[in-house]
């Protein structure tokens, strides 16, 4: 079943139908397991991946660089989770290296963002530092490449 | 001038395919679905986009050797050897070729004298009928039969087989049909060459696409190898049909042979796409794997879905192409799919355009993306709907 689980990540929008004949197993089986995997919380949600430059939406994400002081419990979950309830975070990862989380935010201006850093998540405690970069292109996401499709030459040949 | 009088009789007497007429309706139309074309719709991987990049940065447009570059025809031997236990010495059994076509027309000229019979066994792709008669040679069709899978029968063999047979053709995988020969089809056919002197072009470039077992090559079996001519190449198990690379491998007094009429017509294959094939070579059996997978995933839902429409479809275990029934229609295959075209905009392409033996089905090529194949199935369903409902109105 960990099959659906790739065609899904790969094309979410295939019916249960192609899943089933894809991953070689009956339409029932397929979806049972995807409302068990849904339940289950490992399949999270189903999101389009949108290129808004392309219609013209006005909106700035920026990459922050956060160190923090871990606590004595929770270790950095604690602070992380008080960091990621803020709706503006889009994703959030702890990190290896010489910082501790990387949280992507996206806003509608600069001065969204940046008033984010400055008024809420810096001031957080246990927060020890951040450094906030912009986003300046996007080029690819999730294997998807942010370019309008070439035209393509409509000319056959029969192979 | 009278250029009937002019042109070769041989080439005048060669029909052009009549699936030009579908292809010039299918380039006219806006939001047509093809599974027309056999080709796939993957782009080459890019570390061998790359690879033909860079040596085009350093400066490596040359030509290369006649046969090919060392370290190409090298990396081939072994990745015959690796993949499907061939063993090919890359000095001088292996020819590096611009694509498997031009393997299959050397082959056909190097072994051919005026009057020689060439078993072709069809439906099969439309290539070694017309090449063989350029070279001289008379092709005698075998039709295959869907009950046996369109698997070549010893039995057929037998009764093709004359003092004048110079070649078998033997195209597995299969297109149009997706059928392949098992190596116990294999040792059948091979009991009836063994002891004669018909020699085997074995037309192996769908041989890394097969599902659920692994591609066996006549040149494996025992007694085999002598008599077999492998043609191969890289437009099919890496997504590399642009880039004209194809490869031939045999004994050497046939490589030499090839390779001196090969030097005459051509000189050397392109060296972009040799130093492309090399990195092909090296770092290119992921690829194959990811592709095959993708294909099988969607040559499993298109063949459960044409049964459930009502199209008999026997299980394609190679290549990328479903070849269904369509005579439950009572239409012909050109019929079939030229109505289907215009009424429901998806090209598919007419069985006998593959010769005899391909009337009343219809071949269909699934590397195409998992929406086109879904929405070809929806309007294919619509299709067959609607043509039932006309035919039940007029009996």
């Amino acid at each position: 079943m960990e099959k659906l689980l790739e065609l899904l990540e790969q094309d979410c929008s295939m019916s249960v139908a192609q899943l089933a004949a894809a991953a070689g197993v009956s339409q029932a089986e397929a979806e049972q397991a995807i409302r068990n995997y849904e339940e289950e919380r490992v399949i999270l949600g189903y999101k389009a991946i949108i290129d808004w430059d392309r219609v013209r939406k006005e909106t700035v994400t920026a990459l922050i660089e956060v160190n923090v002081v871990p606590q004595s419990i929770d270790g950095f979950d604690r602070i992380a989770e008080r960091i990621y309830q803020y709706d503006e975070v889009e994703s959030m990862y702890l990190m290896s290296g010489s910082f501790d989380l990387t949280v992507i935010i996206s806003g509608r201006t600069l001065r969204e963002v940046a008033q984010f850093v400055s008024e809420r998540l810096a001031p957080i405690q246990g927060v020890t530092g951040t450094a906030t970069h912009f986003i300046l292109k996007k080029y690819k996401e999730k294997h998807l490449v942010f370019r309008p499709q070439d035209p393509e030459e409509r000319e056959y040949i029969f192979v | 001038m009278n250029y009937d009088q002019i042109l070769n009789d041989k080439i005048q007497g060669i029909k052009p395919s009549g699936i030009r007429k579908f292809f010039d309706i299918l380039e006219e139309m806006t939001d047509a679905i093809s599974l027309g074309i056999g080709e796939p719709d993957f782009v080459t991987p890019w570390h061998i986009r790359d690879a033909g990049i860079y040596s085009l940065e350093r400066g490596h447009t040359k030509y290369t050797s006649n046969a090919g570059m060392l370290q190409l025809r090298r990396e081939i031997s072994s990745y015959l050897n690796r993949r499907f236990d061939l063993h090919y010495d890359y000095n001088g059994q292996i020819l590096v070729t611009v694509g498997g076509s031009e393997a299959i027309d050397l082959a056909m000229r190097v072994l051919i004298n005026p009057g020689d019979e060439v078993i072709v066994p069809v439906p099969s792709f439309v290539c070694y009928g017309p090449l063989a008669e350029m070279a001289g040679g008379v092709p005698v069709y075998v039709e295959l039969k869907a009950e046996n899978e369109f698997r070549l029968t010893p039995e057929q063999l037998k009764a093709a087989i004359t003092p004048k047979t110079k070649i078998l053709v033997l195209p597995f995988p299969s297109n149009p049909t997706g059928g392949i020969m098992e190596r116990r089809d294999l040792e059948a056919i091979a009991d009836v060459l063994r002891g004669t002197d018909i020699m085997v072009i074995s037309d192996e470039i769908y041989a890394e696409l097969t599902y659920g077992q692994r591609h066996v090559s006549m040149a494996n079996l025992t007694d085999m190898y002598e008599r077999t001519v492998v043609v191969n190449g890289f437009s099919k198990s890496h997504a590399m049909t642009g880039w004209r690379m194809g490869y031939v491998c045999a004994p050497k007094p046939i490589i030499g042979a090839m390779t001196k009429l090969h030097q005459f017509g051509i000189m050397s294959a392109p060296t972009t796409s040799q130093y492309a094939a090399v990195e092909a070579m090296r770092n290119g059996d992921k690829d194959i794997e990811h592709m095959r997978e993708e294909y099988d995933r969607r040559r499993r839902y298109l063949v459960e879905n044409l049964n459930r429409i009502g199209l008999e479809c026997f299980e394609p275990k190679g290549a990328f192409y479903v070849f269904p029934c369509i005579k439950s229609t009572g239409l012909s295959s050109e019929e079939f799919c030229e109505r289907f075209l215009k009424e429901e905009k998806v090209a598919v392409i007419p069985g006998n355009a593959f010769g005899p033996g391909g009337e009343g089905f219809v071949r269909a090529c699934y590397a195409a993306s998992m929406k086109d194949i879904a929405e070809a199935i929806s309007r294919m369903d619509n299709f067959l709907t609607n043509l039932r409902r006309k035919q039940g109105r007029e009996s």
